[in-house]
């Protein structure tokens, strides 16, 4: 369709796909924290304390992959869903059930995750996209519950409250092996999730990216111009449960354990929490919710872990009363008002 | 066999009335206003809370306590719908559930800051302790008083629904809102009455269900599900509707949990789902 849009609309599309300073530098910043500390100016040495933190930052890009998968189907197509841990804890499980019974290279089994929840995604999206509103969050909640309980009672699989035992880490390559400061483990999660957000990059600025986000505005208009509704969505489903089960397989390799944590409801909240934080819609929001959740929780838990909901509590409240676009949105809102003035 | 159905079906039941008073609210006000409000188990929290208090520092009786409990999560409810929650009624599904939840997560972690984290003990008296022994059945008495309560509840509610002009108003501004208006009712005053008399059962199901299922600071988030399922499954902005899926949700728990309790939650979950595959809208649902 792509060949008849008229020459404006092309254009648009592709100023929309360029890329920007801002972004290029945050990627580059990203790869800042595997400069090993002697390399500084000595007066600099003892506040990089990055590198006791590459665990930390591992976890920061799976949970801000997770996130991209979740925005793809809340922030553009406009589902609603409580149980997207389903996807990620069916990648997770994959992942190790793979090394543990069959072969342990990383990439393949990453493949392999992907091409199952994907595969569950496909099959629920049949149910799923039938729901709206309420009904909708509580089908998406009833579903990941069941998964989550199947995966508990099958102890003789998944190893139920015990977590899974056995997982084998393989070398990516067959030559990058994972060691014990997490850097291999932090390239491999930075460049996995590096590679699907330009996936999910290219999928929003792409046509069929604009007819999702049309369907989410008005899908009856989109009926009405000879949209296929109910086939967008099932394809953009598909693909958001592939990326979510591409994120629990890289939890799964990089931390070497798999537990019941990946499936439960607490990570489907938490991801739409940060999500709404962040700003929907945008998959920078979905990257910034993941930095900021994920930093202020490890330094707020320490403290009490009790409390750390109360904070974020009071954010959630604040964000959705006073910028519903979300911390990024509200931040190009005042930026936008600074250039006019 | 049959001794442990009935006693299924008995303490099942009696659980559904527990389940019917914590969610009727949240039906009613979820069918009026379309606001998602998961909130709505703190107000019930509170109502625990506030019956603990009073119990154990006041030394109240626990009858005296239980309308105290309803008034104390009624107020609080009002003072939130003025400040907070009026500002999102245009807004989408979305946007109350975040707000809502921001809530529950600062009502839960303020409940631990004050209240700790360990269960609440409170005594009934003594004559709502015990058991009745029937031939080898034995009925608790607390869950005869819980039966009782609920069944009152709902009999008054579904007659003042039908038979008043309050709930002839409440009636017309959950079927048409716009028509409601027009016709002069004025469903603002409405809803914020109607969410004081939902909050306030909420708080009184929370008073009332120490004893069954006890009270932590994590109530107002573990029985969010059970009443989002209860209202999802009965269809808002209905009681006769809440109140079968409340009695349907208590007694298949309560059966998952004494025939196959390896299976831990996953029978409700699947009775969730499968209702709603079959009717989405709920089982009395109009839209």
């Amino acid at each position: 369709m792509a060949e008849a849009a008229p020459r404006g609309m092309t254009d648009w599309i592709a100023s929309r796909a360029r890329w920007r300073i801002g972004e290029i530098v945050f990627w580059l910043a990203c790869l800042l924290p595997l400069l090993p500390a002697q390399y500084l100016p000595s007066f600099l040495q003892p506040f990089w304390i990055f590198d006791r933190y590459l665990q930390l930052l591992s976890q920061i890009a799976i949970t801000a992959l997770f996130a991209i998968s979740l925005d793809l189907i809340l922030g553009y197509a406009g589902v609603v869903s409580l149980g997207h841990a389903a996807f990620f804890g069916l990648g997770a499980y994959a992942a190790g059930l793979i090394s543990k019974f069959w072969f342990t290279d990383p990439l393949l089994g990453l493949l392999c995750s992907a091409l199952l929840a994907g595969a569950l995604g496909y099959i629920s999206s049949f149910v799923i996209l039938r729901f709206h509103g309420l009904a909708l969050i509580m089908i998406t909640l009833g579903l990941g519950q069941l998964l989550a309980e199947a995966a508990n009672s099958a102890s003789w699989l998944t190893g139920g409250a015990d977590a899974l035992q056995g997982i084998r880490a393989g070398k990516i390559f067959g030559v990058f092996e994972f060691d014990i400061y997490g850097q291999t483990a932090y390239i491999y999660a930075l460049v996995v999730t590096f590679l699907v957000f330009l996936v999910a990059r290219r999928i929003t600025n792409s046509p069929f990216g604009m007819s999702i986000r049309g369907i989410r505005d008005n899908s009856r208009r989109m009926l009405a111009i000879g949209a296929p509704n109910q086939q967008h969505l099932r394809r953009v489903f598909t693909i958001a449960a592939a990326m979510a089960g591409v994120a629990g397989a890289l939890l799964t390799q990089t931390t070497q354990t798999c537990s019941l944590e990946t499936l439960n409801f607490q990570r489907s909240a938490d991801v739409l929490v940060i999500l709404i934080l962040g700003g929907v819609g945008r998959l920078y929001g979905a990257m910034a919710g993941a930095i900021i959740y994920m930093i202020a929780r490890d330094i707020f838990s320490d403290v009490n872990p009790q409390y750390w909901y109360f904070w974020i509590g009071l954010l959630l409240i604040a964000v959705v009363r006073y910028m519903p676009d979300g911390l990024l949105g509200g931040l190009s809102f005042l930026g936008s008002k600074l250039r006019r003035s | 066999m049959l001794t442990s159905f009935i006693s299924v079906l008995y303490d099942g039941f009696a659980y559904g009335m527990l389940l019917f008073v914590l969610s009727v609210g949240l039906s009613v006000t979820l069918g009026m206003m379309n606001f998602v409000n998961l909130a709505h188990c703190a107000f019930a929290m509170l109502g625990g809370y506030v019956t603990v208090t009073m119990i154990n520092h006041l030394g109240w009786p626990f009858l005296a306590t239980l309308p105290i409990a309803f008034l104390a999560a009624a107020v609080a409810s009002v003072l939130l719908e003025r400040t907070l929650y009026r500002s999102l009624y245009g807004r989408s599904d979305l946007d109350h559930c975040l707000l809502t939840i921001g809530i529950v997560f600062v009502s839960v972690a303020g409940a631990a800051y004050i209240f700790g984290t360990l269960q609440q003990p409170i005594q009934v008296p003594s004559w709502l302790r015990g058991t009745w022994v029937v031939g080898n059945l034995t009925f608790g008495v607390y869950r005869a008083f819980l039966i009782v309560v609920g069944l009152a509840l709902a009999a008054a509610l579904i007659v003042s629904l039908e038979y008043t002009r309050f709930g002839a108003t409440v009636r017309a501004a959950v079927d048409n809102q716009r028509m409601a208006r027009g016709l002069g009712i004025d469903v603002d005053r409405v809803f914020m009455l109607t969410f004081a008399l939902g909050s306030g059962l909420a708080g009184l199901g929370g008073a009332l269900a120490i004893e069954i299922v006890g009270l932590d600071h994590s109530f107002a988030l573990h029985y969010l599900i059970y009443v989002l399922i209860v209202v999802s499954v009965g269809g808002m902005g209905s009681i006769w509707g809440s109140f079968v899926a409340a009695v349907v949700l208590g007694v298949s728990d309560m059966a998952g949990k004494y025939w196959l309790p390896q299976l831990g939650s996953f029978l409700i979950y699947l009775v969730m789902v499968g209702i709603l595959m079959w009717r989405p809208l709920g089982l009395f649902g109009k839209r």
